[in-house]
């Protein structure tokens, strides 16, 4: 059989998360071709192409697919699904979206966030805010799966030289139309992608503390910035900076925890990071139990002299 | 319109779980079971839609063991009007439910279904978005703001770049994000008016729905631990200790 892995993109650019896919695609199977549903998107299939090991690109393109609405680009999945043996996407908002519709059409069970391959049908996924991890066997025909990013290094994005094979669009579900999307842009690097993530928690008080003692600090380390949910619900912080077992999952080399306890929820989303650093005045806060480096102090002064020291 | 509610019962969300010596799952014995936290914010949307009359009746569906009664008990006591419990023993996986859930609007002919978006036992974020398949319903995910008008849902959805808005027709499932709403706190007279309120019992197999789990879980295990860290005195020695030793800056 043959796996797919379903791209994410914007039409434009091929996300990094695609490439995580891809390679927990080719350890199910090693024959991984790759699904690019959207519209003018003929750049995403081409670095698709490039991706190392992909060995056929699928391109549907057409209007009613530019948005990637879960109805109609389930739908375009399905219609490729049975010469498939995995169908793969990242666990992504867009495949979290997207894949338990695809699952629920074809009656099969869907595997999600798994963070190791075992064989074609074994995976180990992160249950109970990871506080447990589960090693399951789909029985499954078709196994369809989202893919915890962090779990698995990315596919190089060049040395690849796949055909691209444009497929039939399926037609417009008439279902479901997007009306907007307000999308935070940052010059920062992507949050799960960053190699330094400072994150700031409800210890910084208000947005204006947010932005003023953080933003200094993760210019300085070239870091992507991240929020406990506490502070998004606080306000300090948009939605899409959470970092937890139902946000963001991030595995960075540096993590910076700053005025974040550290609730179990938090470190679900960041405790795979391979240093982390907390600073937090409560010498009790749990996130010292996970972080290799703590400090106690009061932020305001802290962080401060962290910038000026770097 | 009748709006359906699904709500699960799963270890609270404070607790923080055992895994069994012997590999087979979690140790849940005399642990503090609660609503999962996304239906919570489910009923509480739920009974927003009534109060401002787009909701003329709210039934709340819950699947899985006798016990699952006290979270209907609850979703009751926030302002669901009748409970049904889909009453099974089996390990019932997000498939499964989806299908029973299914059967249920369809037998109870809902217009609208509203369930969290995730489960924070399985973490499987599956169930609302098969329901919508199942029943070729259009799915509105992750909301963080929700409309209803005669004919369509205007949802505006928490997604990795920041938000989307979409429209879907009627009739449509959402999934419910953290800040949809607060749910709010159930009163001790609402829980006595609760204890009133209609509550059947269903079972799959009255439902027609074949419950068997698709995945196998062959172990579960305790996460790799993280080695224990230091505390440093001062952020010169921080900037020294993360320059020299852990070389990440």
């Amino acid at each position: 059989m043959t796996a797919l892995v379903i791209a994410e993109h914007d039409n434009q650019v091929l996300k990094p998360s695609t490439l995580n896919t891809l390679a927990a695609a080719l350890l199910c199977d090693p024959q991984v071709h790759v699904l690019v549903a959207g519209h003018d998107c003929a750049a995403v299939a081409q670095a698709a192409a490039q991706a190392a090991g992909v060995a056929k690109v699928l391109c549907a393109d057409a209007p009613q697919l530019a948005d990637g609405l879960a109805e109609v680009v389930a739908a375009q999945v399905l219609a490729l699904a049975q010469a498939y043996g995995h169908i793969l996407a990242p666990a992504t908002a867009f495949g979290k979206n997207l894949m338990p519709r695809v699952a629920a059409l074809l009656d099969v069970a869907q595997v999600s966030d798994i963070i190791h391959v075992h064989g074609p049908d074994t995976f180990d996924r992160p249950i109970y805010a990871g506080n447990a991890i589960a090693t399951v066997q789909s029985v499954d025909p078709i196994k369809v799966i989202t893919v915890r990013t962090t779990g698995f290094d990315p596919a190089a994005a060049t040395g690849g030289a796949a055909e691209v094979v444009r497929v039939d669009a399926v037609a417009d579900s008439g279902l479901s139309s997007l009306s907007g999307r307000e999308t935070t842009r940052s010059e920062r690097p992507e949050l799960t992608a960053a190699k330094v993530v400072v994150s700031g928690g409800r210890g910084l008080g208000s947005k204006e503390n947010f932005e003023a003692l953080l933003v200094p600090l993760a210019d300085k380390l070239g870091a992507a910035l991240g929020a406990s949910r506490a502070a998004v619900d606080a306000g300090y912080a948009p939605n899409d900076w959470q970092v937890g077992q139902t946000g963001k999952i991030v595995a960075p080399q540096l993590y910076v925890a700053v005025g974040i306890s550290g609730a179990i929820q938090h470190l679900a989303g960041m405790k795979d990071s391979k240093v982390i650093v907390a600073i937090n005045k409560d010498e009790e806060a749990p996130i010292f139990g996970v972080a290799d480096y703590g400090l106690v102090a009061d932020l305001f002064t802290a962080v401060p002299e962290l910038v000026k020291q770097l | 319109m009748k709006v359906l509610v699904a709500v699960k019962r799963v270890v609270d969300y404070n607790v923080k779980v055992r895994v069994k010596s012997d590999g087979s799952g979690i140790d849940a014995a005399g642990v503090k079971m609660s609503m999962n936290p996304f239906d919570e914010i489910a009923v509480e949307e739920a009974v927003r839609l009534k109060e401002k009359g787009v909701a003329t009746e709210i039934v709340a569906v819950s699947c899985g063991l006798a016990a699952c009664g006290e979270t209907l008990r609850t979703a009751l006591a926030m302002g669901a009007d009748r409970g049904v419990l889909v009453e099974s023993e089996a390990e019932l996986q997000p498939l499964a439910v989806a299908k029973l859930l299914k059967a249920v609007v369809e037998k109870e002919g809902a217009q609208l279904v509203i369930l969290g978006k995730q489960a924070i036992d399985d973490d499987s974020n599956q169930t609302g978005q098969m329901l919508a398949a199942l029943l070729g319903w259009p799915q509105a995910t992750f909301a963080s703001k929700v409309e209803i008008d005669a004919a369509q849902a205007r949802v505006t959805r928490e997604v990795d770049g920041g938000l989307e808005t979409i429209a879907v027709k009627l009739p449509a499932v959402i999934t419910t994000d953290l800040r949809l709403n607060e749910p709010r706190y159930v009163t001790l007279p609402n829980i006595m008016k609760a204890k009133k309120k209609p509550l059947d019992t269903l079972k799959p197999e009255e439902l027609g729905v074949d419950v068997s789990p698709r995945l196998k879980t062959l172990k579960v295990a305790e996460p790799p631990k993280r080695g224990a860290g230091v505390k440093v005195p001062d952020v010169a020695t921080l900037v020294a200790r993360l320059k020299t030793e852990a070389k990440v800056i």
